[in-house]
């Protein structure tokens, strides 16, 4: 059974929609600039990939609004594009026959620092009822089924910044379990003082001032992450059905998933990122030398920086595959992160076209990494392969391969 | 504050759970079920804790669930303060 992508939805800091997002992507236009949530003077990190130009009132109904955190609202809106974008009509489709299988590490951080504030400064009967819902990692998934009368197999996954792809891996299998469409990916946003407090509670984060220079995964002097908010989300169907509803080729099939779970702290055994690409490509039933890009995890510190390098030498020998990192443009979006960067994966392999990193990166040699950097590269590409990683252990891997008919979308 | 109108409980609505495009919550809905007007039961128990609290009224919860319209809502409350004074 093929599961294809037949549509995206798309709300990262430097674009909303998918057209306007590739181009950007394309264009090395950076989404990452000072924080203007609130006054971050007092803060020893000030810069952030925020979602600009997005009125939750052209994209929610007026009724969801007071019961949604603005990560829920982006969810929402990039299912819709999804959807749209899928020409996917969800009152012609049994329910039953949609699922939704959302990722999301954060919550409603900004909704409910909102009304804890209400709760200490005011008492209880001051705090809204909705924050028993808007705060909750799977709310995404509920508001989603309910809006558009999904009433398939639908579930939430909680694996810090693997999320994305997590989500992705089990909307394929409920297809392969039955299931025709299936709604997927990642959203996330904390960038209320909340939130804030907490990205910095990592140690991750880059103290750089520069927004060019902040955030430079396998840079030499790699200076930890900008947080971003914002991800994607993803139609996915059985090839056959979406064939019978009349859908075109869509941007390609997801082909290979696999996760695995790191050993403890001080075990003698290696991190087990390799382990999942590895057995992701298995499950695609292809070999290293049919993978035409990486998209990295690209973490931005030096010591994942290397685990991921290490393990890309070991699959693919030195410099062995072309790496894009285009995380670099818009700050890590936790959940929304992998999601991302699997549609940029089906958008490069459409394009033949693999996304650079902006400015030039001192990569270290024994890294043995091939970074697209500079300017974008022309590659015919059957396969990308699109790797994530979640703090505590969390490894996840992607292969999505072009569209069985090759012809566009 | 010794009575409440449709008017008042109208800005609750709007403000505490959202409006609806589609519904006019200005128009005749003192008889309309509030899942008419697309206010689940949420929605309700939201808007019954404002007007409680805006009010300083006690609602039990189990008869806000079988408050059907925003006629029995506001007869619910003018009693709750109708007892109180």
């Amino acid at each position: 059974m093929t599961t294809v992508v037949t549509g995206v939805g798309v709300v990262a800091p430097n674009g909303l929609g998918v057209d306007s997002y590739w181009k950007a992507t394309l264009d090395g236009v950076s989404g990452i600039a000072p924080l203007t949530g609130f006054d971050t003077s007092r803060y020893p990190a000030r810069l952030a990939g925020q979602v600009r130009d997005f009125d939750a009132r052209d994209h929610i109904p007026g009724r969801l609004l007071p019961q949604t955190d603005v990560s829920t609202r982006y969810a929402l809106a990039a299912a819709d594009l999804a959807l749209a974008d899928a020409q996917v009509r969800t009152d012609a489709l049994p329910d039953y026959d949609m699922g939704v299988v959302t990722a999301n590490a954060l919550g409603g951080f900004a909704f409910t620092h909102r009304e804890f504030h209400k709760l200490w400064s005011q008492g209880p009967e001051y705090v809204s009822v909705y924050e028993s819902f808007a705060w909750f990692y799977a709310v995404n998934t509920g508001q989603i089924s309910i809006r558009n009368g999904m009433r398939g197999p639908s579930s939430a996954v909680v694996t810090e910044q693997a999320g994305g792809l997590d989500a992705i891996g089990h909307a394929r299998r409920s297809i392969r379990l039955g299931t025709p469409l299936m709604l997927t990916g990642g959203v996330d946003s904390a960038l209320d003082p909340w939130g804030w407090a907490s990205h910095l509670s990592s140690g991750r984060v880059s103290l750089v001032e520069s927004a060019d220079r902040a955030y430079r995964p396998f840079a030499a002097d790699a200076s930890g992450y900008v947080p971003g908010e914002g991800g994607a989300i993803l139609v996915l169907e059985d090839e056959a059905a979406a064939r019978r509803r009349g859908a075109g080729p869509g941007y390609g099939r997801v082909v290979g998933y696999a996760a695995t779970f790191d050993p403890p702290p001080g075990s003698p055994r290696p991190p087990a990122l390799r382990r999942a690409a590895e057995a992701a490509l298995a499950d695609a039933g292809i070999g290293p030398a049919d993978v035409g890009v990486v998209f990295a995890d690209a973490a931005g510190v030096t010591e994942l920086d290397r685990a991921e390098a290490e393990a890309l030498r070991g699959i693919f020998g030195p410099r062995g595959v072309p790496v894009a990192a285009p995380k670099a443009l818009v700050g890590r979006l936790f959940a929304g992160g992998g999601a991302l960067d699997v549609v940029t994966a089906l958008l490069a392999i459409r394009d033949g076209v693999i996304p650079p990193v902006p400015r030039a990166v001192d990569v270290p040699d024994d890294y043995g990494l091939d970074l697209v950097y500079g300017e974008a590269r022309q590659s015919p590409l059957s396969y990308a392969l699109v790797l994530a990683r979640g703090k505590g252990g969390f490894n996840s891997a992607v292969v999505v391969g072009q569209a069985t008919t090759g012809h566009q979308h | 504050m010794t009575d409440i109108t449709l008017d008042d409980l109208r800005r609750v609505m709007a403000a505490c759970a959202g409006a609806d495009e589609s519904v006019d919550l200005d128009g005749d809905i003192i008889d309309v079920p509030f899942e008419d007007l697309g206010y689940d039961s949420l929605a309700v128990m939201e808007t019954a804790a404002i007007l409680e609290r805006d009010y300083k009224v006690t609602i039990p919860d189990e008869k806000i669930a079988g408050l059907p319209t925003p006629r029995a809502m506001l007869d619910e409350i003018r009693h709750s303060l109708a007892a109180a004074s």
